[in-house]
């Protein structure tokens, strides 16, 4: 009789290795946890990670970064005791199967969203449609924000934009309602973040990177983004180049 | 014992899921793509061991990605599916209360409809009788317009009917909720949403199914009740070997099932 009391997923196809050492404290709060598993069926476990995936996978296909809160109220419900489990099975299942990786970008509030692991590749043929359009425009913006030092006034992202014809008083061909665009949809999904600055009057917005941005994205890609743009050699703009040299995040 | 998933699995699934589905050849194309950036094995005609390997990882979540036929030109699709049908699960995440009860009500109008078009004038109408919550016509109208974009509906001159990707994602509650309303394809079996029907006997078929049944016969018969066929039979273009990569004209229809 096994000494592990985890209690697994009936056919989960995962490779789960790792599990064959506990140590004793391990063995403790593994019990605990699979007490609390024992009061649900696993089936039933097995039911809630699935339903937490498809939860998952649909807020974030609409890039609407999702509330713990949700998760525990849409999802999880009177699982509540074993949460842990369910959200670490699922995190596991959306790697393993999906090369997603649930990454929290609020740690405060305990918003996530989900970022690809798997390695980018060029000419990748993700759906185009408005959603390419959108994102070619908060790659300009999100780079321009970058190269002005990670914060830019609004009056010098419009002014900017107005050269590539995108202004914030006209609907767009493609885009719209570009303001609403920029300042509300873009900072909904964490690609922007937009701040009054004080004693501004009128009052002026600061943009900066989001944190969904910071995590799908690098300096380093968007100064090689701009250079392309450019046809120069991203050291040419030597403070940007030494920052983003040595900032995180994909390559 | 299955296979293992690769980073080429695992990149097909993800641009799956962006597209929420995708035509034949362009399937193929991702199939090919993933295999090179990953450097895994590929095979051309092994689309379909390649997609099982990733329906047994697939399974344990209750989801498929399943192989369908469209209503419109008898392409087959692929699209990622939830197995697990109580209601219109994958839909509940995305939308809110009224928003789901327009869809319902949208998808009644359709299934009881003669020709599976409900008309915008018609779903609009019930805007503002909706239980959960009462809707303008101009927000319905945007409404109708994004399960448009999120493939649920399509929409053909100002009427709707339901996507393909609809179609097959919630065949089984369709046919288990609408049991007796909704109609089974005469050829095929599978449910059909638009159809030709028999006016003596009352059978359906897909149009495709149609036009393949009926393909070069001068005097088309109800298959089950032998009575002259009333309607006009759809063309069918030739076989894949012959076709382009680009979609047929008009009525032009792959003979594939």
């Amino acid at each position: 009789m096994s000494q592990r009391k985890r209690s697994k997923g009936s056919g989960f196809s995962q490779g789960e290795e790792g599990d064959d050492d506990c140590t004793p404290s391990q063995m403790r709060v593994l019990s605990q946890g699979s007490r609390n598993l024992e009061r649900h069926s696993r089936e039933q476990v097995d039911q809630k990670v699935s339903e937490l995936v498809q939860f998952l996978l649909v807020k974030d296909q609409k890039k609407i970064p999702i509330k713990r809160s949700d998760i525990l109220k849409k999802v999880i419900g009177e699982y509540k005791d074993v949460y842990s489990e369910i959200v670490n099975r699922a995190g596991r299942t959306l790697q393993q199967v999906f090369g997603l990786q649930l990454v929290e970008i609020d740690t405060k509030h305990h918003i996530y969203i989900l970022i690809s692991t798997l390695p980018r590749a060029e000419g990748e043929n993700l759906r185009q449609d408005d959603q390419t359009a959108k994102l070619g425009l908060l790659s300009v913006i999100l780079s321009f924000i970058f190269m002005k030092g990670n914060s830019a006034k609004d009056g010098a992202v419009w002014e900017f934009l107005r050269r590539l014809r995108v202004h914030p008083g006209e609907r767009h061909e493609v885009f719209g309602d570009v303001k609403k665009l920029v300042m509300e949809e873009f900072v909904r999904q964490k690609y922007l973040e937009i701040s009054p600055i004080p004693l501004t009057d009128p009052v002026e917005f600061k943009f900066q990177w989001g944190p969904r941005a910071a995590k799908e994205t690098s300096k380093r890609e968007m100064l090689r983004f701009v250079a392309k743009i450019q046809g120069k050699d991203p050291a040419f703009w030597t403070s940007q180049f030494k920052e983003a040299e040595g900032s995180p995040g994909p390559l | 014992m299955a296979a293992q998933m690769t980073d080429g699995h695992r990149r097909f699934l993800q641009v799956l899921m962006s597209h929420g589905i995708m035509e034949g050849s362009e399937a193929r194309k991702l199939h090919r793509h993933c295999c090179e950036i990953h450097k895994v094995y590929y095979a051309h005609d092994k689309l379909d061991d390649f997609i099982n390997t990733i329906n047994v990882h697939l399974q344990p979540l209750f989801m498929q990605i399943r192989k369908g036929t469209s209503e419109d030109d008898g392409r087959v699709h692929y699209a990622l599916v939830n197995l697990a049908e109580t209601e219109i699960t994958k839909m509940a995440s995305d939308y809110t209360e009224n928003e789901l009860e327009l869809f319902r009500k949208t998808m009644d109008l359709i299934i009881l409809s003669e020709n599976g078009f409900a008309s915008s004038t018609e779903v609009l109408n019930f805007a503002d009788q909706l239980k959960s919550k009462k809707m303008k016509k101009k927000e319905a109208e945007q409404v109708l317009k994004l399960f448009v974009e999120d493939k649920w509906l399509s929409e053909r001159n100002g009427e709707y009917t339901l996507h393909t990707r609809c179609i097959m994602e919630m065949e089984q509650y369709i046919l288990s909720n609408y049991q007796g309303v909704a109609r089974k394809c005469n050829i095929c079996h599978s449910l059909a949403i638009q159809s030709q029907v028999c006016e003596t006997c009352g059978i359906g078929m897909h149009l495709p199914c149609v036009g393949k049944y009926f393909k070069a016969q001068t005097e088309p018969h109800c298959p089950h009740c032998n009575d002259f066929w009333p309607h006009e039979i759809p063309e069918v273009s030739r076989t894949d070997s012959q076709l382009s990569s680009k979609r047929g004209r008009g009525k032009q229809l792959h003979s594939q099932h």
